[in-house]
Formats: C-alpha cells, structure tokens, sequence
C-alpha cells in the first residue's frame, strides 16, 4: 500500500472554551475516498478546515496534519499557500456564495491555475476553458465568460470542483459538496466527483451528513459524533456491522427509500450535545440504548474490533462484536432491560407499527374526499419596469394538477426545487378560488366559500412549516402559541387541550411556559405540530417538515407524523423533496415536474416501479445507504437543469432532459414536442404523464 | 450598460426639475424681498418698490406661478436671473462655485479614499490596536462639532508653523492677494492654503466611511468565496484585496453620491471659518437678503451636482458590480 497522503493526528479546535474537535485522527491514500459522517455540530466541517488552516483566527488548533510528509499545522502562510490548492484543495458546501460575484467564473478558475503554475493569462484561461470542459460544463469557451449569478446552483459546484482539480491536488476535500444540490442534481456531481478523481487520482475526503452519498463512493468511513471519532472502518464494516451504538442509531434512523413497508424508524432519544457542555464519560452515554454506569466515567478510547482497520470507541463494542448485534436489536433492548441484552436476537425487530396497521380497513374508494384538487393553475406575472410595469411573460408555477386525498390517507408531493409543489400548497392554504380548476376541501369547493365559513374550514385544514424556528413568534412562550389558535375558534378551556397537546407530542407539559428559542430543533418541530392539531383538524398540509432537521431527530419527528395520522384519524397532504421520507409515510405519491404532475399512485406502485423517466431518474439519483446495492446501481443521470418556469418546452415539459426521449426515433418524438401528455392511469393506481411510459425498477 | 445609464439620466433629470422648481417656489414664497425696500429712511414710494421688484422677477404681487415661469424660461437659456442688489446671479455663483467645488472635491476624494482604506484594515484586523484607535477616533470626531474641529485644526496649524519657523500651512483665506511669484510659485501658494480646509472636511468623511466599509467588509470576511479564495492558495492579503475588499466597495460607492449632494452646502461652517468664499456662504448670506433668485439658483446647483455625483456613482457601481451590467 502507498504512503498516505494526508495524515491527521490527535486535532484538537478550540474556540474560547469550547472544543469543538478533540483529538480526532485520520489517513488517507492516494486513490482512496475517506467518508467522514456526522450530524450538524459534530465538528466534521471544522476539521476539514482546521486541516486546510482555514479557521478564524480566534480558533487554537493543536495536534498534527501532515501533508504527503510534511507537518503544515502551524505552518508559515508561505508553506500553506503553496500546498493550498496544489496539493490539498477543497470544495466547499454552499455554491450560491463559494464563487466571489463580481469575477467571470473563468477568471475564478484561472486565477487558481496562475496561483501555482507560471503560465500566461491566456495558456490560464485556455486551461480553465478545459476545466470546465472536464467537469461537463456545455459549451464552456462561452460559460467561462459568465458570471457566477448566470450560473445554475449544479453548475457553479462544477465550476468549483474544476477550480478544486485546477493543479491536480493529492487530496481533494468535499464538505458536504451536494447537500445544497437537489437529487437529480446531485448525481451529476457526485459523477463528476468520481471523474476529477479519476484523473487526478487525488485522495477524497468527503464530509457529509448524508449516509446514502457516502455508501457507494467512500472506501472508508469515520464516524463523528461531539468533536470526536466514535467509529472508523471499511465501508462495508461500517454499514454492515457497526460496533458503536452511536453508528447503528443513525443507520437505523435514516429513511429508506428501498426499504418496503412502513418500518418505524429508529429515532436516537435526545438530542446530540452541545460542544460547551458535554456530559461526562462518553458523551453519547445520554442517548445510548446500551449504557451502563461505566459509560459515564471516561470517554473510551477509539480500539479495534473484529478485524483490523475497524475502529470504534465504546466500551461495549467486543460485546456487539461477540453476538454481532444489529441496530433494531440494540434499539429495541432499550425499552426492555437498559443495557442487558436477551442473548436470543428475536424476530420483535418488528415493532406496533407494522405494516399491518398501514393497510386501511375500508378500501380507498368507499372512504371521504378530504382534498380534492382539480386542474389547479397558478401562472405569476413577470413585469418588468420601475415606473410602468409591463407584463413581459409568465412563470407557470402550477400548470393545471389533479389530484385528491381520501380520509386517514397521505399523499407526498414531491419534486425538484422550482417544480411548483410549494406553490400547490399555499394555493389551497389560500382557501379562495384559483387562477383556474378547484379546490375542494372536505368536499366543500372553496371558490363558493363565504368569510365565515372560510374560517371555521381553516379548523378543519391546518399546516406546519418547513423551519421550525421561523415559523414560531420567538416572543410567545409555547402556551400562547398553541392556545392561539383555540381562542381565535372561540374555544374556552386552552389550559387543559395546551397540556393534551403537548402530551400528544411527547413534550413534558410542564415546559409550557417555554419560549421556542429554549427547544431544540425537533422539538419546536414537535411544538410546530401541536399546533396544527390544536383545533383536530382533518386535513394537515405538511411542507418539508422534517427537511431541517438532522437525521436521528427527524426519524423521532416521522415515526410521531404516522403515528399520530394513525391514532387522529388524520390526512396529510406531506410536501417534501425528500423521497425516502416519502416512502416512509406516505400512502400515495404525486411526482411533480415543472408545475405538472409527471407520475401519480400508490407508493409501493411508483417506487416499486416507476413508468415515468422523470421518477425513474429521480428515485434513481437518489443514494442509498447500503454499499452493495449501491456499488451495484446503475444511475439514470439526467443532463442539464430544470428548464425555467417561464418559458417550460412545448408538448411534454420533461422531454429536453429525458432519457426516453433520446432514444426515441424521430417520428416518436414528434408526439413529444407537440402534445403534452396528460396523467393517464395505467395500472391500478398508478397514472402516468408519459406517452411513451414503461415500467422500470431502479431502486 | 448604456441604456442602463440613460434610465438612470432621465430619472435623475426629472428628479431636477422637480427639486429644483419646488425649492424656487419654496424661496420665492417664504423670502420677502419687498422688505428690503420698505423698512428704508426715507420712505420709497410703493411705485418704485413694486418697479424695481418687477425688474428684478421678485415682486410678491405678481402670481406666484408667473415668476416660476419667468425664472424657469431664463434658467432654461442659462440665465439664472438677478439678486437683490441687481447684478447677475451666474457671474457671482460661478465664482463662488469655483471655490466650493474644489474644496469639496478634494474633500471627499481623499475622505472617501481614507475612510475605505481605514475602514478595510480595521475590519481586517477587528479588536486588534488599529481597529480599536480608529473606533475611538471615529467617534470622537462624529461627536465633535465641526466648528471644534476646524478651530482646533487651525490651532494645529499655527502650532506647526511655529515649531518649524516658517508659513507651511494658511489658515486664512483662498490665496495670498497679490502674490508674486508667478504659476507655480501661486499654485504652491494655493495649496498651502487648501491643506487645512481640506482636512476639516475630510476627516469627518472618514470618519463616516471608515465605519461604514468596516460592516461592508466584516461582512464579506466571512463569505465563502474568500475561503474559496484562500482554498486555491492565494494568501490571506490577495484574497482579501482581490476578492474581499472588492465586493465591499460596491455599497460604499453608492453612500459616495449622497455624500456628495449633502457637503456641497454642508460645507458652509469649514467655508466660513477658513475665510473661503463659497456657496454655502452665499446661500447664508442670500436667505438674509432675501434673495429668492441665488437661493433658487444654489438649489439647481445642489441638485445638478447630486446628479452627476450619483450618475458617477452608477458608472462607478456598474463597474464594480457584473450583476448590475450583465441581466
């Protein structure tokens, strides 16, 4: 095996007081992709710049980074600037602000060329030009002329790694490279990604928070949790026999889009500490399932387990090791007996919430419409002119949907950023007629709503919002937020429906003199959804809201979203880009493109197999977190971006980016470009916008 | 770009004419001119007051909006009318306009330079000496009356003199009347007596803009493109001059045009107290006197001036800024 290139030892951050990073440790190889996973606070952005010697200055690094031998931690600026970007380069997380707005993207990247190489400006530009090329920028003589704000989001991250890959660095670090990106999107750099380091066969270390992105490309992974390593192993080690509670908390709680059925996810209790003030021992000893009292007297060292190159830092990791315990069992032991296992791993992995429960008892027909939307439009103006607007076109945001949602039922509207989902929901928020088509509500049209019946509708549909933190009035303790809504209804007895509330939540009631800014981010989700169902609504129109949260309190927030539709009697109209989390709690599913729904059925028709492209790409470009499966994927990679609202192409809006539409001859694709195709149902249940659909399976 | 900037003209020329035409009426309605003649021993026969009123477009019992027009018709042919004392406003005002315009632009050519470079480096270098002693200064020097200021810095300036034993700097006046000592010997002359007032008027420009670029730019330190810049090897200097400061300028030059229309006439203490005849005097003086035509004519200046201050503040941001250029 080759020298690594990049060794860290025994990194150490402080800001002030707070470590923020302690004493974490790694290496990496040329040719090799080191996966670094952790939720938002576990200190894995910090490390990637303390490694670059990117911190303010206020921030004390100790410890050891060596690059290809040579210790830089410390370094004069001279010695960092030379390796920076040469040998060591890095794509950061946010591409709408890495790129500076007032360079041309071409000069960006030649700049980076000239930093390092004697060259010309004109052999820089030249080579930019290439740069660019490589990383699947169209025409780029032409786009390197652009400016960083005519580029699409998916496309500065590319201008951003051809400026990562510019001298041909040993060790490329990406912190959280896609996590701004939509899906489709990010499949196209995570494969341009994979072909910077093909060519320069640089070593990758890639930050994320994303356990599917990581499972088919990292070699390696480390785990991270509170500014320390708690695992590090193979890939497969890790995704397959985790020895840190910790990792199989998190494994368990991701949604998975292939899983079938509704298992619940395994939610870890609590939430991660705060860098300030951890607890003593180890720091996840408060939300682990198998903690014992030794737990809270040291922090365990990172040691070896079955097999070398698999590190993982607890206690009882020889004792997982020995039984080969799986996540469920050492998540489900934590109801029983804490910490003592039952040595017989019992097929209970199955919890309440079966898959049983999931199947209604009255077919989908014979129940109540709760919603019903029919040809939907919503077009905005686009003006233009200061003094005398004047319309110049029109973003068709929502272009004539259809769709309906029956009692106890939840239908996820899904799609890319810009296809009109949003838009969907604050339509029927509205409650008043729309540009076009109707909106019926508990089959009441609202167009022939009056003002007093439009208020005493809202009782019955209510909505939670995708940040939990904006959508609550910071100056409100929680006991006026929820008994809001109860006093604008007329509703007398708020004191005992607000601890009802807070129970149904699995919120402490007495934390009800609370303001919002003292809950963690799951719990304000939590305080979010009180409110919704404040006044037992029927309907509730959910957008995004799990998205802000981090995966081991999202699944918490999930599992209370199905069970409290199952226990309420609820429908959710679930608004999400998420498809995973879609798959997890919702009956059906609406697929949107460009202001149209592409693919619209049950969940286990369209994810099982999907006939529209558009789904096949999306639920194809979405990672899974298994490596085998994943390794094994092939991804239908769409090209481009989505086209604008503005100006969508004739006949069927997805065809400038379909795969189908490229193999089609050209007499087939005539229907294409000239008709636009309207949903059709092809199976039970499953209606498809597509003239040409086919099943696929690609999950 | 250049449609961009013609908009931009056209705007700013109606906004002229509008300003301009409500500060006449605004004079012409409050100033008195017919008191100027009333109050006078012996007694002008009201015939003669109302005559001379009328040579002069100033008299009261003519309807408002008749003046306007009389006075707008000449200011359109370029002649701004007559003052009080009868003679002609555009001889005076050029004169004076001279005087103020090279104060000023001196003035907030070096305020604004400074106080961005101040600015930068404080922010650069936030809490640490430099960043704390320009705070400090910063705020004294707002705090400060400008009268303070300008009698300290003439103080100063003797002191100085005094300590080298010969005239550097004039306190006093725009040149020494009468000097002999033919063009560069007066230009020198003329500079000795432009430091002080210069300085008066710019450092509380730096004082404004420095704390101004200091935000823009802790702002910007942060942002993820300097760290971009960094990442690439670029040292801590280039990236943030190159990427940095650069994207903070683009705010400070607007604030750059509104300074500009406020000092024209703000500059009337720094005027009076170096014995500098320039137009914010005059328009003291003129409201005194009841000039309704100088008044008038110092309004259209300012505004013309805020014209091309902002004008070269769009030319200036257009080029800072692609995203103002280019869609």
């Amino acid at each position: 095996m080759s020298d690594p290139v990049l060794q860290v030892a025994d990194l150490d951050v402080r800001f002030g007081d707070v470590r923020a990073v302690r004493g974490v440790g790694y290496e990496v190889r040329a040719g090799e992709v080191l996966g670094i996973v952790g939720e938002s606070g576990s200190g894995k952005s910090v490390t990637a710049l303390a490694v670059m010697g990117l911190l303010p200055p206020h921030a004390r690094v100790t410890g050891s980074v060596r690059l290809r031998g040579t210790e830089i931690l410390g370094a004069k600026e001279k010695t960092l600037t030379a390796f920076r970007g040469r040998t060591i380069s890095m794509v950061f997380q946010d591409p709408l602000s890495a790129l500076t707005p007032v360079y041309r993207v071409g000069d960006q990247i030649a700049e980076a060329v000239r930093v390092h190489q004697k060259v010309t400006a004109e052999q820089a530009m030249v080579r930019a030009v290439e740069l660019l090329d490589l990383v699947g920028i169209p025409n780029p003589g032409q786009r390197a002329r652009a400016f960083p704000h005519e580029f699409s989001g998916g496309m500065r991250q590319r201008a951003v790694i051809a400026m990562a890959v510019a001298n041909d660095p040993d060790v490329i670090i990406c912190d959280e490279p896609t996590t701004a990106l939509d899906v489709t999107i990010q499949a196209q750099v995570l494969d341009v990604l994979k072909k910077a380091q093909k060519e320069t066969g640089a070593a990758i270390v890639m930050i994320t928070h994303d356990l599917g992105v990581v499972a088919g490309f990292a070699d390696r992974v480390l785990v991270m949790y509170a500014g320390r390593a708690v695992e590090v192993g193979q890939v497969d080690d890790i995704y397959y026999r985790p020895r840190m509670p910790y990792t199989m908390g998190l494994l368990g709680s991701v949604p998975r889009l292939d899983a079938g059925g509704r298992r619940p996810l395994v939610p870890i209790e609590g939430n991660p500490p705060s860098p300030a003030e951890l607890p003593p021992g180890c720091p996840f000893t408060p939300r682990c399932p198998m903690a014992i009292e030794a737990c809270a007297e040291a922090e365990p060292p990172l040691e070896p387990v079955n097999g070398p190159g698999h590190l993982a830092a607890c206690i009882r990791a020889e004792e997982i090791a020995r039984e080969n315990l799986s996540p469920a069992e050492v998540y489900d032991v934590a109801g029983e007996v804490r910490g003592r296992h039952a040595a017989t791993p019992e097929p209970a992995a199955e919890p309440a919430a079966g898959p049983a429960v999931r199947a209604a008892p009255t077919p989908r027909e014979g129940r109540e419409v709760v919603l019903s939307v029919a040809d939907l439009v919503k077009h905005y103006p686009l003006t233009k002119g200061a003094v005398f607007r004047r319309r110049v076109g029109t973003v068709h945001a929502v272009d004539g949907i259809t769709f309906d949602i029956r009692r106890g039922e939840t239908l996820g509207l899904v799609g890319e950023s810009g296809c009109g989902k949003t838009t969907t929901l604050t339509e029927i928020l509205e409650l008043t007629k729309p540009q076009r088509g109707t909106i019926a509500v508990l089959g009441r049209d609202v167009a022939a709503l009056g003002a007093r019946d439009r208020t005493a509708l809202r009782r019955d549909m209510q909505v939670v919002f995708q940040d939990p933190l904006a959508s609550l009035d910071p100056r409100m303790t929680v006991y006026d937020i929820l008994a809001e809504p109860l006093r604008t209804q007329g509703r007398r007895d708020a004191g005992t429906r607000v601890r009802e509330l807070l129970d149904l939540v699995g919120l402490d009631p007495g934390h009800a003199a609370r303001y919002p800014q003292d809950f963690s981010g799951g719990q304000r989700q939590r305080i979010g959804i009180a409110r919704a169902l404040a006044l037992e609504p029927k309907l509730v129109l959910l957008d995004e809201p799990v998205s802000a949260l981090d995966v081991s309190i999202q699944a918490g927030v999930v599992n209370l979203l199905e069970d409290l539709r199952r226990r309420l009697g609820l429908s959710y109209l679930f608004v999400a880009h998420d498809l995973a989390v879609v798959r997890h709690l919702a009956d059906r599913v609406a697929v949107m493109y460009l202001g149209r729904i592409a693919e619209i059925g049950d969940v286990e028709r369209v994810y099982g197999a999907p006939m529209h492209p558009y789904t096949q790409a999306l639920l194809s470009a979405i990672p899974l977190p298994d490596p085998v499966k994943e390794r094994s994927r092939r991804r239908i990679l769409l090209e481009g971006d989505l086209p604008s609202p503005a100006h969508p192409p004739s006949g069927c809006r997805f065809r400038t980016r379909c795969p189908k539409f490229k193999a089609l001859t050209d007499g087939e694709r005539v229907r294409c470009v000239e008709v636009e195709p309207e949903v059709r149902p092809l199976d039970v249940d499953q209606g498809v916008a597509c003239h040409y659909a086919e099943k696929l399976e690609v999950v | 770009m250049a449609g961009f900037l013609v908009r931009r003209l056209l705007n700013y020329v109606v906004l002229v004419v509008v300003a301009t035409s409500l500060a006449y009426m605004l004079a012409a309605s409050a100033l008195d001119p017919r008191a100027n003649y009333e109050g006078r021993n012996p007694p002008l026969p009201p015939a003669v007051i109302d005559a001379r009123l009328d040579e002069l477009n100033l008299n009261n019992r003519t309807p408002l909006l008749a003046r306007y027009v009389t006075w707008a018709g000449g200011v359109v042919s370029g002649d701004f009318g007559l003052t009080v004392g009868g003679d002609s406003v555009n001889d005076d005002l050029r004169r004076r306009a001279g005087v103020t315009f090279r104060l000023i632009i001196l003035g907030v050519f070096f305020g604004g330079f400074l106080g961005v470079a101040v600015g930068a480096y404080a922010a650069v270098r936030q809490y640490g000496w430099f960043d704390r002693l320009t705070t400090i200064g910063s705020f004294v020097v707002l705090a400060v009356p400008v009268v303070v200021i300008a009698n300290v810095l003439i103080l100063a300036g003797v002191w100085f003199n005094g300590l080298v034993g010969e005239r550097i700097v004039y306190v006093s006046g725009e040149y020494t009347p009468g000097l002999d000592a033919g063009l560069p010997g007066q230009a020198l002359d003329r500079v000795q007596h432009l430091i002080l007032p210069t300085i008066s008027l710019s450092i509380g420009l730096i004082a404004i803009f420095s704390r101004y670029q200091r935000n823009m730019m802790l702002d910007v330190l942060g942002a993820d493109f300097v760290r971009t810049a960094m990442a690439k090897g670029l040292s801590r200097r280039a990236a943030l001059t190159r990427h940095a400061l650069r994207t903070a300028l683009i705010p400070a030059v607007t604030y750059f045009a509104f300074t500009f229309g406020s000092l024209l006439v703000g500059a009337t203490i720094t005027e009076k107290i170096f014995g500098w005849h320039g137009l914010g005097e005059q328009l003291i003086d003129s409201i005194n006197t009841n000039d309704v035509n100088t008044v008038a004519a110092i309004a259209l200046l300012t505004a013309l001036s805020v014209l091309v201050a902002s004008l070269l503040s769009d030319v200036l941001t257009a080029a800072l800024d692609p995203r103002v250029r280019v869609g």
